[in-house]
């Protein structure tokens, strides 16, 4: 247990945290909103480029991170953004948005779009049906979609490494500074590893349903 | 459909998809394509990138001449191909095994996905601490049998067993879950058919349940191999690609050179080359399981 106060109680290790708190809530809700509302515009419209953007949104899906850390950091020099949290949930954002947009599409095909229709007819407008009717029922899917995005950009920490300094680092950073920092302290390093796992074991066991959901989503029916 | 109607429709749609679209445009495929671009490109991180220069195909040259990268690669395809075949076997295994288990079953699937939240750092971590030559566990509970104190990742074949090990520990419970939820959609007349054929266990999982979730048994194949070929985090902090270079997969290759070596035209040829392969097997993917196929059809 000493180790987990000295963890706790270190001086920087409230700034990592509130750190990581911040990119984590903020980004998990940008990804949800906007995620949603791209899978419902690309599930109940059609338009010219849908097929191209939804195409070109599953193969993003995929990208190796390893492979866009030399690019985002210069870009994200360019456009002065490193070295802050809003450059790192901008990040995580757009790496998220593929596989919530992926999800959530799936759940807008479940909702019975005669609902909508009798909405339309009684005069509701898009935007009201998308929040009165759409929003609702495709709960389960923006749950399992909270969970995974907020584990990448709570647990990430290779591109954060490239985008933090002192003041903006996350705890997975911090941590992994640890280890080469003084050696390696295994009580302290051990305590942070499990502080920084917990968050997004809790979510899951509170809503394992919506984590395998997420999991099998798109390969299994069911 | 009148053209006013239509417009409207349109003019909707893109509000709907636009913010998306141009988060995903700016900060995800805008690297991608930089990604591909820098590879034509001689330029030193810090400067200008007006100072950079025009050097063709240049830095691919370099590339795969390099022993270094095709080490990498061997070692990624090694990494991929055993971690890949155990977890499918493992998880294919465990899942029917527990498969009648209906009882406990959902805390059994809550316990299985655990392992794939957990962030990289810790599981990397914590199999660095369980493999620690002093310290380990491993070697403790070795030595209760009288085998003993084995340097894990100081030594090649050892470090390389370890990264194995962690995958699977890590993502044998997606292949699983994967399966258990094939297994459930599986019609169970024409079980019940093959049972009264008198078909034994061994002969009704292999000739009839295997082959009716073939689908979803390929999909989950396919989608570990993405994965395993992105693997990064957890080698980074497990072994970050030693001994010399034995666990150093592409990820971390191209990582090394860039921030390490600082050679960017490099790691981004090398960039360019996981990208295809990623690529390929996620087409591959979208051939098989296509979350769009639904709507196409209605429209």
């Amino acid at each position: 247990m000493e180790n987990y106060r000295d963890v706790i109680f270190d001086s920087s290790f409230g700034r990592y945290l509130v750190n990581s708190l911040i990119v984590g809530i903020v980004a998990t809700l940008i990804t949800l909103l906007l995620g949603c509302m791209a899978a419902y515009g690309l599930a109940r419209f059609s338009f010219a480029g849908r097929k191209t953007i939804a195409y070109t949104t599953l193969m993003l899906r995929t990208v190796p991170l390893a492979v866009i850390a030399v690019p985002v950091f210069m870009i994200w020099s360019d456009w002065r953004l490193t070295n802050s949290l809003l450059g790192l949930i901008l990040l995580y954002v757009a790496v998220n948005l593929p596989f919530t947009i992926w999800l959530l599409y799936g759940f807008v095909l479940q909702v019975p779009v005669e609902l909508e229709e009798a909405a339309a007819i009684d005069g509701c407008r898009p935007w009201k049906i998308f929040l009165r009717i759409v929003l609702p029922l495709i709960r389960p899917g923006l749950a399992a979609a909270a969970i995974f995005t907020f584990r990448i950009a709570w647990n990430e920490f290779i591109l954060a490494l490239v985008l933090t300094d002192r003041s903006t680092r996350t705890l997975p950073v911090a941590a992994s500074l640890f280890v080469t920092d003084i050696g390696v302290e295994w009580g302290k390093l051990m305590a942070l590893a499990s502080l920084i796992a917990l968050p997004p074991l809790i979510f899951t066991f509170l809503a394992a349903r919506q984590v395998i959901s997420g999991l099998t989503a798109g390969a299994v029916k069911g | 459909m009148s053209t006013s109607a239509t417009n409207s429709n349109a003019r909707t749609a893109w509000l709907f998809i636009l913010p998306a679209v141009l988060i995903m445009a700016a900060a995800c495929l805008y690297p991608v394509v930089s990604a591909v671009r820098l590879g034509f490109y001689d330029w030193s991180m810090g400067t200008p990138w007006a100072q950079a220069k025009w050097s063709g195909w240049t830095s691919f040259e370099i590339v795969f001449t390099d022993p270094a990268m095709w080490r990498s690669l061997l070692t990624t395809l090694k990494f991929a191909a055993v971690s890949v075949s155990a977890e499918m076997f493992l998880g294919i295994a465990l899942a029917l095994a527990l498969e009648g288990n209906i009882r406990g079953m959902a805390f059994f699937r809550t316990l299985f996905i655990l392992p794939m939240m957990v962030a990289p750092i810790a599981v990397g971590l914590t199999w660095r601490y369980l493999f620690d030559a002093q310290f380990g566990l491993i070697n403790a509970v070795l030595a209760v049998f009288g085998v003993a104190a084995k340097g894990w990742l100081a030594d090649e074949t050892l470090a390389f067993a370890a990264i194995i090990i962690s995958d699977i520990w890590q993502w044998t419970p997606f292949v699983f879950i994967m399966v258990i939820a094939g297994l459930a959609n599986v019609d169970t007349s024409v079980l019940e058919a093959a049972r009264i054929d008198g078909a034994r266990w061994w002969t009704l999982t292999t000739r009839v349940k295997l082959p009716m979730i073939a689908h979803v048994l390929a999909i989950t194949l396919v989608m570990r191999l993405i994965d395993a070929f992105r693997v990064l985090e957890v080698i980074y902090v497990l072994t970050f690609g030693g001994p010399g270079d034995s666990t150093e997969v592409l990820s971390l290759h191209i990582y090394k050179t860039a921030f390490i070596g600082q050679k960017l035209g490099a790691a981004s040829a090398i960039s360019v080359l996981l990208l295809v392969v990623v690529m390929v097997l996620t087409w591959l993917a979208l051939r098989m399981s296509n979350p769009l196929a639904d709507s196409e059809k209605d429209k």
